[in-house]
């Protein structure tokens, strides 16, 4: 759904801020500990969800991301356990807009068609899927609009200025700009040049510009906020799933609670971050 | 979804988005998009220019050592009691095996596009040397990734790479194979986008590649056309190779594919049998599926998870294929069925025997097929095989398969 998305972005900029998007591994390390970190999200101070859909063959995720994912896949999970999550997670949140984020595959082999019915009554409100550039919009991106679900596109300091309008011209929901090339995970890049490319983007979108890979802390939650719509932490909770784990990779009892004290902290630097730009 | 009309000719794809049917596509992250189609307007530039064909044409005869020679296995043929068996002995090459033609033409585009540096996955490690070789003789540093499994069962092609002064990354995630390979180079690729050219071994990924590939390694169906043409005066009844992505199968293949009269098979590797989950024959037991950058048959569960293959064989151990044999295989152009581990090494201690070749295990697969059909076809038929790597890579492997100490 298009417009739950629009509401959070419209709310957040009424109220001055950025927004803080927080991506974990669906199924990781198992079911109901997933969604038990999904429903304690909000709470703790994130504004959109990404739900990471696990593969297993994550080809431009580093290694936090893949053993995530590989976690989710031997603890049993599936695309249709995934888009159960989701339609638990709403029960009871009617208002955090839910990103689905991951690779082509598990959707083609579940079927668009199908899966785009599933996501909607799942109270899915946008798709984010790495392997399908532009040049393949036929396959989900189109069919994914027509039925009024958000399909975010990631620019990345690739996209020069002759590519960016291909890359905006089906985006909608907002804007991932991917903060340096490479795999999800790495180190973060130079602070003004993030701005530099998020003034880029907006001159030719009046879609909401997030940014993500590399952040880890409140200071860069903080320092990112104050040039981006939103900020995309994504790494450093998966990280902190892995950190809770006992040794046979399985959930402990502070394993939610080390996701949301992450998180916590990453919201007090996203609400922290005009105040700087003000200064 | 799988059946399609018959095409006015087998040998006009991919279209402009690299599609072959539904095959093929770009299906790459937003990073790598820019220099993918950077890569094909180069490739387009390049396939036209007289300069560089003519430099690809002069490395072909006097680096990789063109054309291979086309060899009637007289012995073998006799053995076996029925068509003629021709192979096109492309283990003669320079670096013994077929990788080389494509890895010139792709370092000739690499030195075009300025690329300063050189990244290749290997399976078996014949990609592998092939890479760190012409890397070598074009002065650029190289990096292999190589599963981290296949890196101890082809530690000899290990050895020459870093001999050839490539670093060889073991990649140990998944089952440490080629897939794993390329999941890591491409990870690579992504975070070295401006200055990284990666030479991709086989058929598949993002357009331009598998049309890119096919056109380096059609000058083996050439030749080889010209060579029977000469031989026999005229063409042969089938054509064998094996296909582990399908990079030789298509070098070979795609010359023939108009000539109604040319029967074709592809060999796929059926590991320990089509019944369990060891095997790698992507074509008979797969289905449609994306990964590495294309739509092709992929070996995948049922919630399109990629499955880990098995072969005796590295350079076969691949749940993909690429995407143009998927194509011809629904439109039942070729014919694509598998040959066991056992049928493999059977065919490998043959050949040996009988003609004096020890061929590589990949071309292993091919063989034991030619093994089962020749006999059933007349003494006037022909089969032309494409005997596309040797085998002394694999030596250790047989060796200890056989009880051989070594």
């Amino acid at each position: 759904m298009t417009a739950r998305m629009d509401k959070r972005f419209a709310d957040l900029k009424a109220e001055g801020r950025p927004a803080l998007i927080t991506y974990f591994m669906g199924g990781d390390p198992d079911f109901e500990t997933s969604l038990g970190i999904m429903k304690a999200l909000p709470e703790a101070g994130a504004d959109v969800i990404e739900l990471g859909m696990p593969f297993s063959d994550p080809m431009a995720d580093g290694p936090a991301i893949q053993m995530a994912g590989f976690r989710a896949l031997a603890g049993g999970q599936t695309l249709a356990k995934t888009l159960d999550l989701a339609r638990e997670f709403r029960k009871g949140d009617q208002a955090t807009p839910i990103v689905l984020m991951g690779y082509y595959n598990p959707i083609y082999s579940f079927g668009v068609d199908r899966f785009l019915d599933e996501a909607l009554k799942a109270g899915i409100d946008g798709l984010i899927v790495v392997d399908l550039p532009p040049e393949m919009d036929d396959e989900l991106c189109l069919p994914a609009i027509a039925k009024d679900i958000n399909f975010i596109r990631l620019a990345t300091p690739t996209t020069d200025e002759k590519r960016l309008p291909t890359v905006l011209r089906n985006t909608s929901g907002f804007v991932y700009y991917v903060s340096m090339n490479g795999i999800t995970g790495s180190a973060l890049p130079d602070l003004s040049q993030i701005a530099g490319a998020v003034n880029r983007i907006k001159a030719h979108t009046d879609l909401p510009v997030c940014v993500g890979f590399g952040v880890k802390t409140a200071d860069h939650a903080k320092a990112i906020g104050a040039a981006a719509d939103g900020v995309v932490v994504g790494s450093a909770i998966v990280a902190q799933v892995a950190g809770s784990l006992d040794a046979n990779d399985q959930a402990t009892s502070h394993t939610i609670s080390a996701v949301s004290t992450l998180v916590r902290g990453l919201a007090t630097g996203v609400r922290a971050a005009r105040l700087v730009a003000a200064e | 979804m799988n059946q399609v009309l018959k095409p006015n000719s087998f040998r006009a794809g991919p279209d402009e988005d690299g599609r072959f049917g539904i095959y093929g596509g770009r299906f790459v992250a937003e990073t790598l998009m820019p220099l993918i189609l950077d890569l094909q307007d180069e490739w387009n530039k390049a396939k036209t220019d007289p300069t560089f064909q003519a430099e690809l044409q002069h490395l072909g005869t006097h680096y990789i050592g063109r054309p291979s020679p086309m060899y009637f296995a007289e012995r073998l043929t006799a053995e076996l009691g029925g068509a003629k068996i021709y192979f096109k002995r492309d283990e003669l090459n320079h670096t013994g095996s077929h990788k080389i033609n494509n890895c010139i033409g792709q370092i000739l585009l690499a030195k075009r596009m300025g690329k300063k540096r050189i990244i290749a996955e290997t399976g078996a490690g014949q990609h592998g040397v092939a890479s760190a070789t012409v890397a070598a003789r074009f002065g650029l540093p190289c990096v292999v990734y190589m599963g981290a499994t296949d890196v101890e069962r082809q530690a000899p092609n290990v050895f020459r790479m870093k001999l050839l002064g490539a670093e060889v990354i073991p990649v140990t995630s998944g089952n440490g194979t080629l897939k794993d390979a390329m999941n890591e180079a491409l990870r690579d690729w992504v975070t070295n986008v401006e200055d990284t050219y990666y030479i991709i071994g086989t058929a598949a990924g993002p357009h331009p590649y598998p049309e890119m590939v096919r056109e380096f390694q059609s000058v083996i169906g050439k030749e080889a056309r010209e060579q029977m043409m000469e031989a026999e005066g005229r063409l042969p009844d089938m054509l064998v190779a094996a296909v582990g992505g399908g990079s030789n199968a298509i070098g070979l293949f795609h010359p023939f594919l108009d000539d109604e009269s040319v029967r074709i098979v592809g060999v796929e590797a059926g590991g320990k049998g089509l019944d369990g989950e060891e095997h790698c024959a992507s074509l008979t037991a797969g289905r449609p599926g994306v990964l590495h950058g294309n739509r092709t048959y992929l070996l995948q569960d049922d919630d399109g998870q990629i499955k880990e293959g098995h072969s005796i064989s590295a350079g076969l151990d691949y749940p993909g294929i690429g995407p143009e044999h998927s194509w011809l295989r629904d439109v039942g152009r070729v014919e694509y069925v598998p040959i066991k581990d056992d049928e493999a090494l059977a065919a490998f201690q043959m050949l040996t025997r009988t003609e004096g070749i020890i061929p590589a295990l990949e071309p292993s697969h091919a063989l034991a097929e030619v093994i089962k059909r020749a006999p059933t076809m007349d003494k006037e038929q022909i089969i032309l095989m494409n005997l596309c790597g040797r085998g002394d890579k694999d030596i250790f492997t047989v060796g200890k398969l056989l009880g051989m100490g070594l």
